[in-house]
């Protein structure tokens, strides 16, 4: 830490604060009537500034039971089931999709070749169609792949998807790192495939961490093609669960909050201690070297 | 190289192998979907065991969430993939049709099995003289009145009205029902012997002009009237959801409520209920909702089967009746049920709750023979948008009654206006088509001839092997859909039934369909509020996520761990809920922003009455939904700035924001350029938000252009075609905005993409 920081720090220090306190506020408040809505019997109606359910009578959390199909061991072992499938997809996807666009974005960055312009224009002009009923094309596509009612199909959609993105992100970093490194361990005999693996790629874990969140989230929250690719209620994944609790003309809304929270938790989780690991200043080591 | 191929296929194997199990298909026999959930699924699955069990045939049930049950049975039936039956409510029998996804029943409902089911309900699933479906339950409105705050039960809106202006307690409304739907006001329209649709289902079908928009005339007028009296002097409060009208029954806020069935679910013992007919207006007649029908539909592939037939039989047969009614709650279509009741049945023998549940049944199928069967056909589902649109506008004040059915019903023949019938020659499209591969294949074989491309190509070799996965992937799961999609753009009609217009559907886009150019629902008018919307969000998303990234990134931050993960919440709920949390909160009586407003001494905001705070109302929920992703990003190349960097220019005396501007920015930009990019396309094209908490209120102003692609696609009669000729102009427009952008941002712009 530098001599200037510390000075006058305080006040800095306390500004700070207000700042990421007021943002919380401004992102928790919503949340809050989620929350509400999970843990109370009626939902609470009349104009309220602070959402809290009415009385420590009112708070229940029969919401959660039903999701969970707590004291119903059938149900329990579906939404178990649903919750591993919804896990496995999104981790998938996720790795899937790292595994292809790490590569692709590093030979963006580094190489010179033919088609590189066009592949890069193309890539970002496949992110400006809005997908109006793409559903039956990939549905057809994944059909002819006998990918169709597997989990494995769904991650494939999935990854693709996410894949512009990633490219995207993680050419942008590879661009930010120096190239000297790479060429300094390739001048000491290392081939670009172990310049690639041992350098570039360790200095873009923040990069990768983040890619990597990104299609873990966009697999995460999706439905509609869960439901219409999945065949089976035992392969599918929570969100299309939740979903069922939307009707045409009801919705049952505590539950759906209290599934909606549920779902978010493992998000949380993952991303405390995804930040631990690969946000907090790795670049001393990674580029350093 | 080897390491490389050995990590992508080892990450291939290891997320293949944890995926096959459950691959294996187990013999389905007969397949069966339905939306149905909790009691209702409970009881059609004892019904499916019964008949596995009488007739030793295997059934596969699944359960589809309704918001994707049309996109499903769309995608898996002309592909043979389907159920072999399916349940869904007899109102979408038109667009089934549309989509060829029903067969006739065949003997599943054969004549001498007609007595067995409530005429309204036959007459409900029966459509150009065939019958399409096994009838199970029926769906109607009713007044539920809470006994402790009326005493008689309200037989009149007049009993209802004399309690207005909160007579019976502080905050107690005398009636609330969704007064801004269309499907809930139909209920006075035809009170007044107005119809929403057209010619409605003739019993023996056949006869009458094809169903349109009806809502016109003396009637309507004189229902909006009413709608907007009972708005104004409060006895019905404004804006109420489905969610809204139950909260207020149960927590006691109003006395009565109209709901369906479904409601009673959800009431249990919170508070006591009783369930009578909707109320007459005096001098006028009786209330009457519309009726819905459930029924077991045959695919063309399942009703060949003699096995699904049978299934769908037997659900409506008397032992599954009862169960449906007893478990699920059903007011059941088949009659021995109520015959039975009428008896007496075995009354004594039941608990006070039992009985309590019998009555409401009782109560809804006596409301269900006064109720209106909603008509079949495919020309009914662009009625409700336009029809809403003029309810909302005259329970606003906005319009009276007279314009705003007008206006509706111009929208409504605007939508369905025929494609031209007549082929069209192929030849303007094909000169189009032309010109763009020939300039494609100029540029190509300019590139190739040109100097020393071959040694090029050939030093191009190691790179394509880092990039073919990825150039496979996106072109067999990303581009290959998105060329299905603008190919239809050249077609009119439904998928199933395309016919070819060249290039009129983007003629009638670009022309606003012959009508002012900037004049409500047209392109250019979308166009314009999309640019907007896509500029404040996107200015919005990376202010807050530069500011918060930028301060989360301070090392000496306490509690820094805890901040991030708050501030992330936002992107972790699902956004379905917490965009419809957004909306209750911007909710005119109710909502907590007003109340905010209240507590600092404003007056309360009708929010989605102007169009100016329904925009801002979706762009804060955007706003909210999108920063966290932005921050991550930011936190994501702040890490990847060298300390070093920032310590030299803190060296050479740099003040805090000369480091910022001068070192930081510019060595974020590679990183956050691509996020900005993609994200203003995504914003562009961002629906669900606009869809969820404005619904394009007010009169549609907030619709984005691609919920306007989207209404093309799926509430107005399916024209596919003309959605995927708005999908592909947006694709031009931002295909050329980034273009012109990335001219004017100049190098760096063009490096980073």
């Amino acid at each position: 830490m530098s001599a200037r920081s510390k000075r006058g720090s305080a006040l800095e220090a306390v500004l700070v604060h207000a700042l990421l306190l007021v943002a919380v506020v401004y992102a928790l408040y919503p949340v809050l009537w989620v929350v509400t809505l999970a843990l109370s019997k009626a939902g609470g109606i009349e104009p309220r500034v602070i959402p809290v359910p009415h009385g420590a009578d009112e708070i229940t959390l029969d919401n959660f039971r039903l999701v969970t199909g707590a004291g119903d061991p059938e149900r329990s072992w579906l939404f178990a089931r649903q919750l591993v499938n919804s896990l496995v997809v999104s981790f998938a996807t996720a790795a899937t999709a790292v595994a292809i666009a790490t590569p692709a974005a590093y030979a963006l960055a580094r190489f010179e070749f033919v088609g590189k312009r066009s592949g890069l224009r193309g890539m970002l002009l496949t992110q400006m169609f809005p997908g109006v009923a793409s559903a039956v094309p990939l549905y057809l596509i994944l059909d002819a792949l006998h990918l169709l009612d597997t989990r494995s199909g769904l991650v494939l959609v999935y990854a693709a998807t996410a894949v512009p993105f990633a490219v995207f992100q993680l050419r942008g970093a590879f661009l930010a790192i120096p190239v000297d490194l790479e060429e300094a361990a390739m001048v000491d005999g290392a081939t670009r495939t172990q310049a690639f693996l041992k350098v570039a790629l360790p200095a873009a874990r923040p990069a990768i961490a983040v890619t990597a969140l990104f299609a873990f989230m966009s697999a995460w929250n999706e439905f509609i093609l869960a439901a219409t690719l999945l065949g089976r209620e035992s392969a599918f994944t929570l969100p299309v669960v939740l979903q069922s609790y939307v009707g045409e003309y009801s919705t049952q809304w505590g539950a759906f909050a209290a599934g909606a929270i549920l779902v978010s938790v493992p998000v949380m989780v993952l991303f405390y201690v995804a930040q631990r690991q690969l946000l907090s200043g790795l670049t001393a080591g990674g580029v350093k070297g | 190289m080897k390491h490389l191929r050995a990590l992508v296929t080892l990450i291939a194997v290891v997320a293949m192998t944890v995926l096959l199990p459950g691959c294996g298909e187990p013999p389905r026999g007969i397949v069966l979907w339905h939306p149905y959930r909790g009691g209702e699924e409970a009881a059609l699955k004892k019904g499916v065991l019964r008949f596995e069990a009488e007739r030793g045939l295997k059934v596969t049930v699944l359960a589809v969430p309704y918001e994707a049950y049309l996109a499903k049975l769309e995608a898996a039936i002309p592909r043979g993939n389907g159920p072999d039956v399916f349940i869904g409510p007899h109102n979408r029998l038109g667009e089934y049709l549309l989509h060829r996804l029903v067969a006739p029943v065949g003997d599943a409902f054969p004549d001498a099995d007609a007595p067995r089911y409530e005429p309204v309900t036959v007459a409900a699933i029966t459509y150009e003289g065939e019958r399409w479906a096994v009838p199970l339950a029926s769906k109607c409105g009713a007044l539920y009145y809470n006994p402790r705050l009326l005493p008689e039960a309200p037989r009149t809106l007049d009993d209802l009205a004399a309690k207005r202006d909160f007579a019976l307690g502080p905050g107690i409304w005398p009636l609330a029902y969704e007064s801004h739907t269309a499907y809930w006001h139909s209920a006075l329209l035809h009170a007044y012997g107005g119809e929403l649709f057209g010619a409605p289902a003739s019993t023996e079908g056949g006869a009458g002009a094809p169903p349109g928009f009806a809502m016109t005339g003396e009637a309507a007028e004189r229902s909006l009237d009413k709608a907007r009296e009972l708005v104004a002097t409060r006895v019905v409060p404004d804006e109420a959801s489905g969610d809204l009208v139950k909260t207020l029954f149960t927590t006691g806020k109003a006395a009565s409520v109209i709901s369906g069935p479904w409601l009673a679910g959800d009431l249990e013992d919170k508070v006591p209920y009783e369930v009578v007919p909707l109320p007459s207006i005096p001098g006028v007649g009786a209330m009457r909702p519309f009726l819905t029908v459930d029924g077991v539909f045959m695919t063309p592939e399942g009703a060949k089967s003699e096995g699904a037939r049978a299934l769908a039989r037997s659900l409506g047969d008397a032992a599954s009746a009862a169960e449906r009614a007893e478990i699920g709650k059903q007011v059941v279509a088949t009659r021995s049920y109520w015959s039975a009741q009428d008896g007496g049945g075995d009354a004594a023998a039941l608990s006070p709750e039992a009985k309590r549940q019998r009555a409401l049944l009782v109560a809804f199928h006596e409301a269900s023979a006064d109720a209106i069967p909603m008509p079949v056909s495919p020309a009914m589902n662009p009625v409700w948008v336009p029809a809403e649109q003029a309810i909302r506008k005259v329970l606003r004040g906005d319009a009276s009654p007279r314009d705003a059915l007008a206006e509706a019903k111009a929208r409504y023949d605007d939508v369905m206006r025929t494609p031209p019938r007549e082929a069209v020659s192929p030849a303007p499209l094909v000169v189009v088509v032309g010109l763009a591969l020939l300039a494609a294949a100029f540029a190509v074989v300019r590139r190739v001839r040109a100097p020393g491309f071959r040694r090029e190509l050939a030093a191009s070799k190691p790179a394509y092997k880092y990039v073919l996965h990825a150039a496979i992937t996106i072109l067999v799961l990303v581009v290959l859909p998105l060329v299905a999609g603008a190919a239809m753009s050249f077609f009119a009609g439904t998928r199933e039934e395309a016919r070819f217009v060249g290039l009129g559907n983007y003629v009638e886009i670009l022309t606003a369909r012959g009508k002012p150019l900037l004049s409500h629902g047209s392109f250019y008018l979308t166009l314009l509020v999309t640019v907007a919307w896509t500029v404040v969000n996107v200015a919005l998303h990376v202010s807050i996520g530069l500011v918060l990234g930028i301060a989360l990134a301070r090392p000496v931050l306490r509690l820094r761990a805890i901040y991030r993960v708050l501030l992330i919440i936002p992107w972790a709920v699902p956004s379905y809920v917490t965009a419809l949390a957004w909306k209750g909160m911007f909710h005119r009586q109710f909502g907590a922003i007003n109340a905010i407003l209240v507590a600092l001494g404003a007056e309360p905001i009708s929010w989605f009455a102007k169009f100016s705070t329904a925009f801002a109302a979706n762009v804060s929920t955007n706003v909210w939904l999108g920063f966290p992703f932005m921050m991550v990003v930011v936190m994501g190349a702040l890490t990847s700035i060298s300390k070093d960097v920032l310590e030299a220019a803190e060296v050479d005396g740099a003040t805090r924001w000369q480091a910022f501007r001068l070192v930081t920015l510019p060595l974020l930009r590679p990183t956050l350029l691509p996020a900005v990019v993609l994200g203003s396309v995504w914003t562009f094209n961002m629906f669900n938000v606009v869809f969820l908490v404005s619904g394009g209120e007010p009169d549609g102003t907030t619709d984005i252009l691609v919920s306007e692609a989207y209404r093309w696609a799926f509430a107005r009669n399916a024209q596919l075609g003309y959605a995927a000729a708005y999908a592909v102009i947006i694709f031009g427009l931002l295909a050329l905005m980034s273009k012109v952008l990335g001219r004017i941002g100049g190098g760096d712009a063009k490096e980073a993409i």
